[in-house]
């Protein structure tokens, strides 16, 4: 597929960035907030609340994190407008001020002293005020760079290895040269296959970093660990698919990022890309943190492949599902956006399949809904780095 | 038809990418990097997604898959056995 010349058709952005959604989503900063968001989506149609179970006494980095996530989902430009709750001001303002420094429409509200019902007042006035302005907005013929691609694999199986996440890696090899922001991560999942993701680091700056961030995972895990994690990494759900050892994991995990691209920046979770490139983030291997974290890095499409079906989506990230397991293809067709069995039964080349992604990418950006999205599948999960206070 | 696939040239398993392999079934494999088609006899039902050996395995050898490492046998297997956590462990963690 020649990109050379391929566009795509998006929301500009008061701060140039190009999304392919228009959300106006309802942001708790905390689980208290969590009843009068879901009220206020509830009430004004086209909204879209985002529940999550946390913010509430966390403290250091991991506070830090938690906002960062929060405010990153509200500045990707999937995201038009923007209602904060909290149950105080405060917080509040310091979540509504850093989304609001995109340009974007933000309104912020505190539940302590006005209760439920004038909060859910309040704020359903200002949201349908926000829903009907981004319902007039209109999409732009934008180019291909303009599109920012993560990917993560989940319920994988032997067959995510050997078709759906080289299909992936095809369509970021296509998709490098273009200028493409491309992301992958799934620090622990690379164990066995690290030194590959080293030696396609561009500079030995790259290379340091990523050796840390991977370096510091595994000492979580040997702090942590009480057996081989037979169970866990892989999962039950892998082993049913044929997985045995989390070596063999990583080694098809790496297969998405194809074999051209240079890892050209690494990312702590709260960080965000400066540049074009492929960028590591380092991530937990479950699935939803890790789409949450792409989707916070302001990703605007993601590729999801799997063998056994993970069915997971995110409220503002598309997730297009790809799969190369034909029982899956076959028992779990509402799930699958791109259905590339045909590599296993030599029917289809990996170039072919990588192309029919773009295809799906394409049109995935200019609107069309994907499975995860029609199927309503919004999974939203704040990645937690230690305990509460 | 294709049964299983193997990676590349060198590797010491396959996948079964078909449901229903039985004992005793010839099966066809496609090695997917170097374009090449291999016969095997299945000496175990094998789901799909699971792994056959492409050689005999004793304790402590190494399992190549991608050209790499995935871990170490822990029990004895044989050409076209079905290969996994029964016989197959990590060495990392």
């Amino acid at each position: 597929m020649d990109l050379s010349k391929s566009t795509f058709w998006g929301y500009k952005r008061e701060n140039g960035r190009i999304g392919v959604r228009n959300h106006v989503i309802i942001l708790p900063v905390d689980d208290l907030s969590n009843a009068a968001a879901e009220a206020v989506a509830n009430n004004i149609k086209g909204t879209l609340a985002i529940p999550h179970p946390y913010g509430r006494l966390q403290f250091g980095a991991d506070l830090d994190l938690h906002f960062a996530t929060l405010i990153g989902t509200g500045c990707n430009p999937n995201v038009a407008a923007v209602v904060v709750i909290c149950i105080e001001d405060g917080w509040a303002k310091k979540v509504a001020e850093a989304i609001a420094a995109t340009g974007k429409p933000v309104a912020y509200y505190g539940i302590e002293q006005h209760g439920d019902h004038d909060t859910i007042m309040r704020a359903s006035k200002k949201a349908k005020e926000f829903v009907q302005w981004a319902s007039e907005l209109r999409r732009e013929e934008r180019p291909l760079k303009d599109l920012w691609v993560s990917t993560k694999c989940g319920e994988s199986d032997t067959t995510s290895g050997c078709g759906a996440n080289p299909t992936v890696g095809n369509a970021f090899d296509k998709l490098y040269p273009h200028k493409v922001t491309l992301a992958f991560g799934e620090t622990t999942e690379l164990t066995g296959g690290e030194h590959l993701v080293a030696a396609r680091c561009a500079t030995d700056e790259v290379r340091k970093k990523f050796q840390f961030m991977f370096d510091r995972y595994q000492a979580i895990i040997d702090k942590h660990k009480t057996s081989d994690l037979s169970d866990s990494q892989p999962t039950k759900g892998n082993i049913a698919g044929g997985l045995t050892t989390i070596e063999e994991k990583a080694l098809g995990n790496i297969q998405k990022i194809g074999r051209l691209c240079k890892v050209d920046g690494v990312l702590d979770k709260h960080e965000r890309p400066t540049g074009p490139g492929l960028w590591f983030i380092d991530s937990s291997s479950a699935a939803a943190e890790m789409v949450t974290l792409c989707a916070a890095a302001g990703y605007t499409v993601h590729f999801f492949p799997t063998g056994q079906g993970n069915v997971i989506g995110n409220p503002i990230l598309p997730a297009i599902k790809i799969c190369a397991n034909p029982r899956t293809v076959r028992t779990m067709s509402e799930h699958v956006d791109v259905d590339v069995s045909g590599l296993l039964r030599r029917e289809m080349t990996p170039d072919q399949a990588g192309d029919k992604l773009l295809e799906c990418m394409f049109r995935t950006a200019n609107g069309r809904l994907t499975a995860a999205e029609a199927l309503g599948h919004r999974e939203f999960v704040l990645t937690r780095l230690y305990e509460s206070a | 038809m294709i049964h299983f696939v193997v990676h590349e040239e060198g590797d010491g398993v396959g996948v079964v990418v078909v449901e229903g392999v039985k004992k005793g079934q010839e099966l066809t494999g496609w090695i997917m990097e170097d374009d090449k088609e291999i016969k095997i006899q299945a000496k175990s039902d094998i789901p799909i997604g699971h792994k056959i050996a492409l050689k005999d395995y004793k304790p402590g050898d190494t399992v190549i898959k991608y050209g790499i490492d995935i871990g170490k046998i822990v029990a004895p297997i044989a050409r076209g056995e079905h290969t996994h956590v029964q016989n197959l462990k990590t060495k990392r963690w």
